[in-house]
């Protein structure tokens, strides 16, 4: 195997100065790239400043809404709550910030219990991602290449039906007279049915296999980047393959395992449809909770209090992380 | 770096002064006096109208009619909060109504639009009238009560009884741990099932008494065990295929479940029973949004519904009772005479209306039911 293949991946260079020639006489890019000229706003910028445009409307503004929801009054009316400012004779705005529907959530433990709760599975979830994904990673970062599009398509193929329908599915493989109880008993391995729909065990099943591509992708992204002469030299000083796994592919693989164990992590934290179509009625996750208090009990601030909540709890130790993360990263920057 | 900063906000104001230009002019065209275009825009619970009804009315009327379901009033109940729904007649239940119109929601229905508000049946309009007084915003589409569904077959093996005519059989816990292993669930719906235990232990549903509340609660731990879900779906499934024996349900979906049990290969007998203690009534109302765009039409619809020969032609379909007196001939027999559908004067007098709680009895009874549901 010839491990050292200098430029393998990237767009062959005059291919690239072609393609973006082509872009630049491209009638709507020069006009748009003169009137931002015009602004003083060079292409560089431009193309920064498009995605912070992006998350500026699609993800500040509506989380200030819920911001500003979660520290109002409820009310009976349209919206069902209270706005924050308040004309007084038409002079005077009166702000009213209203910070007991976060003092609320302190006053229950139900709140607390399902926090932790879905932080619980949501990370068990995780780390079965991670058992489970980082062999598949592994193999297919290592197989020849004509394999590797093949495999690579196998584990994106399940994008391309509804994720609803798809766990939709696992309740006709896990029910009473599902597939899995039926085979087992026309086997005879087992006589009564094996009570697993409606189990935290079937909601185990749905996180994982619902957000395993998510974990295998980064990974085998990660992994198959890896300097393979790495490797050789440790096999040509006489290092064992499980030594030489150990001191050198796991830790450069390491930001790919968080990054993919955060793929999975945080969304499985609030996860609803998963718990509500495959979990037992006792199932206590934050998800569900958020639910109840917008719909059952159309108390849109505590719902707005506890998704709030929920993003502070998660946002913080990410940050945490993402800082050491790139202090780390800087560190293995000298030595490269 | 500031000069990012800059454009960026400069682009996000632009942004806004486009968006709010937009938003005037939208505001300011329903306003517009002109005549009505000829569209109308229904939201109603799916599986609940007659198959030409739609049809009709737009090859009468020329009016073209979008029609959208949902399956909860939680759903509709949060679209019609947030405003602008777009939609022209909707259908909630009347204790969610009773309290989207206190909130505004809704606009008074004028009647003289309405000449076949005379058909409906008074005692119907009387009982409505309890939670939109004097029938001011709203007019019944369907009703029916929330009872017990069983299969008479398991529930002998299991009790030694085939009928059900109490809510003791699921509210003791001795008859409950009898029925464990055949299959008794309950709908998932915290209103409904407390203000059943309530009836059943002899207290008044809409009292918002707390300690009533907690007497229903304790009832409910008392027989938990025993429950194998709380869904307000699945049981219509599972009772036609026999999975399980006893629900406590909605009287349509318990009929519906009971027509296709005995369609099934395997023929599965399914009965329905408002225990003799007394059960909660329910009404679904049609209603016009303050803000439909097409308000006009909104009442053409009403009207047509209101038809005797179209609202028996809905209720044959989907079996459930109409509050409309001149369509009663109209229905089939075998619904009409179906006291589980039209109830009996006897037992119409022990049916409960379920009113609208207020926001702090909500939020307990919600509470108090989290408990039931996961033991927290």
């Amino acid at each position: 195997m010839s491990a050292y293949e200098p430029r393998r991946r990237g767009v062959h260079p005059v291919l690239l100065a072609e393609l973006l020639s082509w872009i630049r006489a491209f009638g709507p890019y020069r006009w748009a790239s003169n009137r931002f000229r015009d602004w003083g706003v060079g292409g560089r910028t431009a193309v920064i400043g498009l995605p912070y445009l992006w998350l500026l409307l699609f993800f500040l503004i509506p989380f200030i809404i819920v911001l500003k929801i979660s520290v109002s009054d409820i009310r009976l009316g349209m919206p069902p709550y209270e706005p924050l400012l308040h004309w007084v004779e038409h002079q005077v705005v009166t702000l009213r910030v209203n910070l007991g529907n976060y003092a609320f959530l302190f006053e229950d433990p139900l709140y607390r219990n399902a926090y932790l709760n879905s932080i619980f599975t949501a990370g068990a979830s995780t780390i079965l991602c991670l058992l489970i994904g980082y062999p598949m990673a592994y193999g297919i970062a290592r197989t020849s290449p004509s394999w590797r599009n093949l495999l690579l398509m196998m584990v994106m193929l399940p994008f391309w039906t509804s994720f609803l329908l798809r766990v939709y599915a696992w309740i006709g493989i896990l029910k009473n007279n599902g597939l899995i109880n039926n085979v087992l008993m026309a086997m005879g391995v087992i006589d009564e049915p094996i009570v697993m729909l409606q189990t935290d065990f079937a909601v185990y099943v749905g996180i994982v296999y619902s957000y395993l591509p998510f974990m295998v992708l980064p990974l085998y992204a990660n992994l198959e980047k890896m300097d393979i002469t790495l490797l050789e030299a440790a096999a040509d000083l006489g290092c064992h393959p499980v030594k030489a796994f150990l001191t050198i592919t796991l830790p450069l693989s390491v930001p790919g395992i968080v990054a993919g164990s955060m793929l999975v992590f945080i969304p499985a934290v609030g996860e609803f449809v998963i718990p509500a179509l495959l979990g037992g009625p006792d199932s206590l996750m934050i998800g569900r909770v958020l639910w109840e208090e917008f719909f059952h009990n159309r108390d849109w601030p505590v719902a707005s209090a506890v998704a709030i909540a929920m993003l502070v709890l998660l946002v913080g130790p990410i940050m945490i992380l993402q800082y050491n993360q790139a202090k780390q990263g800087g560190a293995g920057g000298v030595h490269r | 770096m500031r000069n990012t900063y800059r454009s960026g906000l400069l682009v996000a104001a632009l942004t806004l002064a486009v968006t709010a230009c937009g938003k005037k002019e939208e505001a300011a065209a329903p306003a517009a006096p002109a005549a009505e275009e000829k569209v109308l825009n229904v939201y109603n619970w799916s599986d609940y109208i007659a198959e030409d009804t739609i049809a009709s009315f737009e090859q009468q009327t020329g009016i073209k009619v979008n029609y959208d379901v949902f399956d909860s009033n939680e759903v509709l109940e949060t679209k019609l909060l947030a405003g602008k729904t777009g939609y022209d007649v909707v259908v909630p239940s009347a204790s969610f109504l009773e309290r989207q119109i206190k909130a505004g929601v809704f606009m008074a229905l004028d009647k003289a639009k309405l000449p076949n508000l005379a058909k409906m049946d008074p005692e119907i309009m009387q009982r409505v009238g309890l939670h939109d007084p004097g029938n001011a915003h709203s007019v019944p589409y369907l009703w029916g009560t929330t009872g017990i569904g069983y299969n008479p077959e398991k529930v002998k093996a299991a009790l030694g009884v085939d009928t059900i005519d109490s809510w003791e059989t699921v509210f003791k816990p001795e008859n409950a741990a009898k029925l464990k292993d055949c299959g008794m669930v309950m709908l998932d719906a915290p209103t409904e099932v407390f203000d059943s235990a309530l009836i059943y232990l002899g207290k008044d549903p809409n009292s918002e008494s707390e300690e009533d509340l907690n007497a229903a609660r304790d009832l409910m731990m008392g027989v938990r065990p025993y429950v194998r879900y709380f869904h307000s779906s699945q049981y219509i499934n599972d009772l036609a295929n026999g999975e399980i024996c006893v629900a406590l349900g909605w009287s349509g979906d318990i009929l519906q479940a009971q027509a296709r049990g005995a369609e099934a290969e395997k023929p599965v007998t399914v009965a329905y029973a408002i225990p003799k203690e007394g059960a909660i009534v329910w009404f679904d109302m049609l209603a016009i949004p303050a803000d439909a765009p097409h308000p006009d039409n909104a009442h053409k619809f009403i009207n047509y519904i209101m038809e005797p020969a179209v609202i028996a032609a809905i209720s044959n379909y989907v079996a459930y009772a109409n509050g409309n007196a001149a369509s009663f001939e109209m229905v089939d027999e075998a619904v009409r005479t179906d006291p589980s559908v039209y109830p009996t004067p006897e037992v119409k007098a022990k049916l409960y209306p379920s009113l609208a709680e207020s926001q702090e009895y909500s939020r307990l009874s919600n509470r108090a039911w989290t408990t039931v549901r996961t033991g927290q």
